[in-house]
């Protein structure tokens, strides 16, 4: 039997559902020592800004049960470097690629966005409004990530939209009240797909020290552990948006990564499992296979709640 | 270059009251390795714990690698439950090790391990042992034996809490070594630190060997004539950084930090230096003693 892997999602078409999540597979040289990169679905990248950042000071990672926190911030070489040293690479693999990007201010992200305007080999541009660990510095609250407001991630999108005509995916914090509201507020921005969770805001703290443990004190959460919260929210997203959505948080495993596509995502995205196997995706990928031909599903995009035979 | 392993545990076995030696079949990772690299372990095959957990390589033996490792949490707890004929998945060789000096044949080496800082070290002590047993190619001595009659034996020192966890002093021995050691509490040795023997070591010890002066690999400008090895507690390398600093010695030193990918790829285990933020996974663990900015010196604010 044929199965067909392949999605589309605001134009990008993909060969199969499961790519990379941004800030886990960096900018691909690494992984490509373990697998053939050409066998993602895409490739998402480490966030870029505008300038190099040089990130937090250590320690920047701890492992909680079933998860890990992280408190990179944003460790980066900026966009003139990343064109210069990593595009290149990136170009060659033949492969969709999802550049990540984050700014501070309204202006910086047009300014980032307009540096990406004409590159050859990207496909898509990913609206990373939602690292715990870079705040935005305009509108009213200074002290929050752009999709903590409504107003500022619509803002942002539509400012963005004007200037590049890169499909754009909205990457959304599950640090919110109603994701739906801002979701819904992403889409009215003129996005084109919305990718989901980013990690969970956490912290650690040592007894024997008496202090975080974590340098920056807070970080984000990811791994299994946030599963659960992930699933929840592609489902509340889903019901409230018409774009396409990337479901991610904790996928560990094929299981993991179509239970995320039941519940409402047209793509997944895998991170923190890169981590503890490099071969993760290119093994999840064959297991879906295995799963839709067991399964008898000739499309991916069928795959859809309340699908299963009625026994 | 690295890649992952699913090697059989040919042993695991309790060497200290905390301590354990794990032996594993690795024909590659045991080919390839040099001292200070390091092996990435899954500590089960379930997702709590979930990340590896990196241990430097002890020893090497043909096809088997081993590892001498300390039970501090809940991965190593869990790895040190592995039985023998048990499978464990293995990645590795990772990181950049320690560099002996080119002319390294003569040059004098002090190696200071601090608690289970000793592992990497009785590796390095084995390599540098080979590369002193090769001739030396400038002046065609066979340099054992010349090191041995100026009294220029590898320098091993060993610091522990106690005599207790006292380890690898036999294996170093066995490499040829001369070893002292310090124990905080006094029950062997040196009563202190490591690093306050290390400086008494090198305020009576640090004349320059007179008639290897002859030989040319040493008189050329590049070539010194002590390398320090270290790797231990942060405190216990930071005042290795600061006495070799003192006595303008290059130190090398191999640095722990928490890690999740091993391969460069997630910025976790970051270290500051003079040259920004480097990571331990591919840029060390081991690292030169002077490029590191201790966390002493770190500004505020920055």
């Amino acid at each position: 039997m044929n199965t067909n892997l392949e999605v589309n999602i605001a134009g990008i078409k993909m060969k199969n559902p499961v790519m990379c999540a941004s800030g886990t597979f960096n900018f691909g040289e690494e992984y490509g020592k373990f697998f053939d990169l050409k066998k993602l679905g895409a490739l998402v990248t480490k966030t870029i800004t505008l300038k190099s950042r040089e990130g937090n000071l250590p320690p920047r990672i701890y492992e909680t049960p079933s998860g890990m926190l992280n408190s990179i911030g944003l460790q980066n070489p900026g966009v003139e470097m990343f064109l210069k040293e990593k595009m290149p690479f990136l170009r060659k693999i033949g492969i969709p690629v999802i550049v990540s990007v984050a700014g501070e201010t309204l202006d910086e992200w047009t300014a980032l966005v307009r540096e990406l305007k004409g590159v050859r080999g990207i496909s898509a541009i990913e609206l990373n409004i939602s690292c715990p660990n870079m705040k935005m510095r305009s509108g009213r609250a200074r002290s929050t990530m752009f999709s903590q407001d409504a107003d500022a991630t619509f803002e942002v999108v539509r400012k963005v939209r004007k200037t590049t005509n890169f499909p754009l995916i909205v990457k959304l914090s599950p640090n919110v009240t109603d994701i739906t509201v801002i979701a819904k507020a992403a889409q009215k921005g003129g996005a084109d797909a919305i990718s989901l969770i980013n990690t969970v805001l956490g912290m650690a703290v040592n007894l024997e020290k008496r202090a975080p443990v974590l340098d920056a004190i807070t970080g984000g959460l990811s791994g299994p552990a946030i599963k659960p919260i992930a699933l929840r929210m592609v489902w509340e997203v889903s019901n409230a948006v018409k774009i396409p959505l990337i479901g991610m948080g904790g996928i560990m495993t094929a299981r993991d990564a179509l239970e995320f596509m039941l519940a409402g995502a047209s793509a997944v995205a895998v991170g923190t499992a890169n981590f503890i196997n490099p071969r993760v995706i290119p093994q999840i990928i064959e297991e879906i296979k295995k799963y839709l031909v067991k399964n008898k599903i000739s499309n991916i995009n069928s795959l859809k709640i309340g699908t299963a035979p009625i026994l | 270059m690295v890649q992952i392993f699913k090697c059989r545990i040919l042993e695991n076995s309790r060497v200290g009251q905390n301590y354990f030696r794990m032996i594993f079949a690795a024909p590659q990772i045991a080919r390839e390795s040099r001292a200070g690299q390091f092996v990435h372990l899954r500590c089960t095959t379930s997702i709590d714990p979930l990340l590896r957990r990196p241990f430097s390589i002890h020893r090497m033996d043909r096809d088997k690698v081993e590892i001498l490792y300390r039970v501090i949490g809940r991965g190593t707890a869990e790895i040190a439950k592995r039985k023998a004929g048990e499978i464990v998945d293995v990645m590795g060789p990772l990181g950049q090790g320690f560099e002996i000096p080119k002319g390294g044949e003569h040059s004098r080496a002090i190696l200071i391990a601090g608690g289970i800082g000793v592992a990497p070290m009785v590796m390095l002590a084995e390599e540098i042992k080979k590369v002193r047993e090769s001739k030396c190619l400038q002046c065609s001595d066979v340099t054992s034996e010349i090191t041995e009659s100026f009294g220029q034996r590898v320098r091993v020192l060993i610091g522990a809490k106690t005599k207790k966890e006292l380890l690898c002093e036999k294996e170093f021995k066995k490499s040829g070594c001369e070893v002292k050691v310090a124990t905080q509490d006094g029950s062997k040795g040196f009563k202190g630190l490591v690093t306050e023997l290390l400086e008494q070591s090198l305020t009576t010890h640090n004349a320059p060997p007179a008639r290897l002066a002859d030989c040319q690999s040493l008189t050329r400008g590049s070539t010194r004539r002590t390398t320090i090895y270290a790797c231990g507690p942060k405190e216990m390398l930071m005042k290795v950084a600061k006495i070799t600093q003192k006595y303008n010695i290059p130190a090398q030193v191999s640095l722990e930090e928490n890690m999740a990918c091993g391969i460069g790829a997630c910025y976790g285990c970051s270290v500051k230096t003079k040259n920004g933020y480097k990571l331990v996974c591919k840029d060390g663990p081991v690292f030169n003693a002077d490029e590191i900015v201790w966390k002493d010196e770190y500004q505020p604010g920055s």
